[in-house]
């Protein structure tokens, strides 16, 4: 494949090499980091959007993206960011979540819809989270931030492990 | 002055006034998020200490891109940064609550109670802004917000209903800065400018949501609201506080020793 017959599809392919930083068993396209991608010649324009706006990955993800694309021979490149419509972590297929409690993180449930905030800790998070070692109920929530933005801290009764826990968002 | 046209809502709103309006959201989120970054590495316990810092970056990470937003429309060349750091107190443009010490635990959460529960119903509203940008912004941010009430208003429930010290702390923290919560909904022509061609919100609109919210939260956590006629104001004309001042010393002074440096 040469720069200037990309197709979006090449190019998302290329994408999928590269890893989250802080998360590193995840590409940026598994992740629904990735929005776009357009190939003019051997020009390309990405389209990212942040996870958190907050973010402290999002730069050293649009320089790996630029060198991942860089070494397939695309001369110029360009990575926008956009913020609409917001990242959710709905958008990681079946496949990641089952890569994250492989690595140790357990995956996120479904991300809450409705517009009411529970006063205290959300439902969502009250529910059981799955030890990602040992696979028991018996854990507990101890904080919803953790050591990224993306990331709570559970802690496994049975087992006795922490664990993190990808927030759902 | 520039006229600026909305091409959107056919209204028109000075560009101006768009950039101050930007600069109340961006300041509110800068000036607490470093605030909040004061407590890194001497929170009470270990997953506080991590869960402030990630509310801090959460702040701060919306305060760039809606500084960003500004610059952009101001386009005077400069960039967010150059916002962040180079202006002076009386150039800042948040709220009187925000720029408060950060006190002891209580006060600390207090605040983040009263700020996080505004900022959601603001976010809330902005994401019908006919700027896509600052809609798209305010999605995102009030995600993040929502993380943020919970975090806050759990705590003020386990303060309020932990020991006497607990309470006692987080009852001074209520007396302290209630005076400082009428600022937020206060509504000038910058506001009513933004309301009106639907760039941005008129704050009283969600008052009454607000003072529903956080009364029901002290009320179950059996804090009293003082009984207080006295209002603070002028953060968003710029009148400030003298705390102000001294935080912006630390926060600015790397940037202001060593102009345009990169790594």
């Amino acid at each position: 494949m040469s720069a200037a017959d990309a197709t979006r599809d090449d190019i998302f392919e290329i994408l999928d090499a590269v890893k989250d930083p802080e998360v590193p068993v995840l590409s940026v396209v598994e992740l629904g980091i990735v929005r776009g991608a357009r190939v003019e010649g051997n020009a390309v324009t990405i389209t990212v959007t942040p996870t958190y706006s907050g973010c402290p990955a999002m730069r050293v993800i649009e320089e790996d993206i630029r060198s991942a694309l860089l070494s397939h021979g695309f001369g110029v490149i360009h990575v926008e960011t956009v913020y609409a419509p917001a990242w959710t972590t709905d958008w990681l297929s079946t496949e990641a979540k089952q890569k994250l409690e492989a690595y140790g993180i357990a995956p996120p449930g479904p991300a809450p819809r409705d517009s009411l905030v529970s006063l205290t800790r959300s439902p969502a998070a009250a529910q059981r989270l799955r030890c990602p070692y040992c696979h028991s109920l018996e854990t507990e929530l101890r904080s919803e931030f953790g050591s990224t933005a993306c990331k709570a801290i559970a802690y496994c009764t049975k087992c006795n492990q922490p664990f993190e826990v990808f927030k759902a968002l | 002055m520039t006229a600026f046209t909305n091409a959107d809502s056919g209204k028109s709103a000075r560009s101006d006034d768009r950039v101050e309006y930007l600069l109340r959201l961006a300041d509110d989120r800068l000036v607490l998020g470093h605030r909040l970054s004061e407590w890194c590495g001497h929170a009470p316990i270990l997953e506080e200490d991590i869960a402030l810092a990630n509310i801090a970056l959460d702040l701060i990470g919306q305060a760039n891109l809606l500084l960003g937003l500004a610059a952009k429309i101001e386009s005077r060349g400069r960039d967010a940064d150059g916002l962040a750091y180079l202006r002076d107190a009386i150039d800042f443009r948040n709220a009187l609550l925000v720029e408060l010490p950060k006190g002891d635990f209580g006060v600390t959460i207090v605040r983040q109670l009263f700020y996080a529960v505004f900022a959601m119903l603001q976010a809330e509203a902005l994401q019908r802004s006919t700027d896509q940008d600052v809609a798209g912004v305010a999605a995102k941010a009030v995600k993040e917000f929502r993380y943020h009430v919970r975090h806050s208003a759990d705590w003020v429930l386990k303060l309020g209903a932990g020991t006497t010290e607990s309470h006692a702390r987080a009852q001074n923290a209520v007396n302290e800065l209630w005076p400082y919560t009428g600022e937020l909904f206060l509504a000038d022509d910058v506001d009513r400018a933004a309301a009106e061609s639907r760039f941005g919100v008129d704050p009283s609109e969600f008052e009454s949501s607000w003072q529903s919210t956080v009364r029901d939260v002290l009320a179950r956590a059996g804090l009293a609201i003082p009984e207080t006629a006295y209002m603070q104001r002028g953060g968003r004309q710029g009148r400030h506080t003298e705390h102000l001042g001294h935080m912006l010393a630390e926060m600015q002074i790397v940037a202001r020793s060593h102009p345009g440096a990169s790594w």
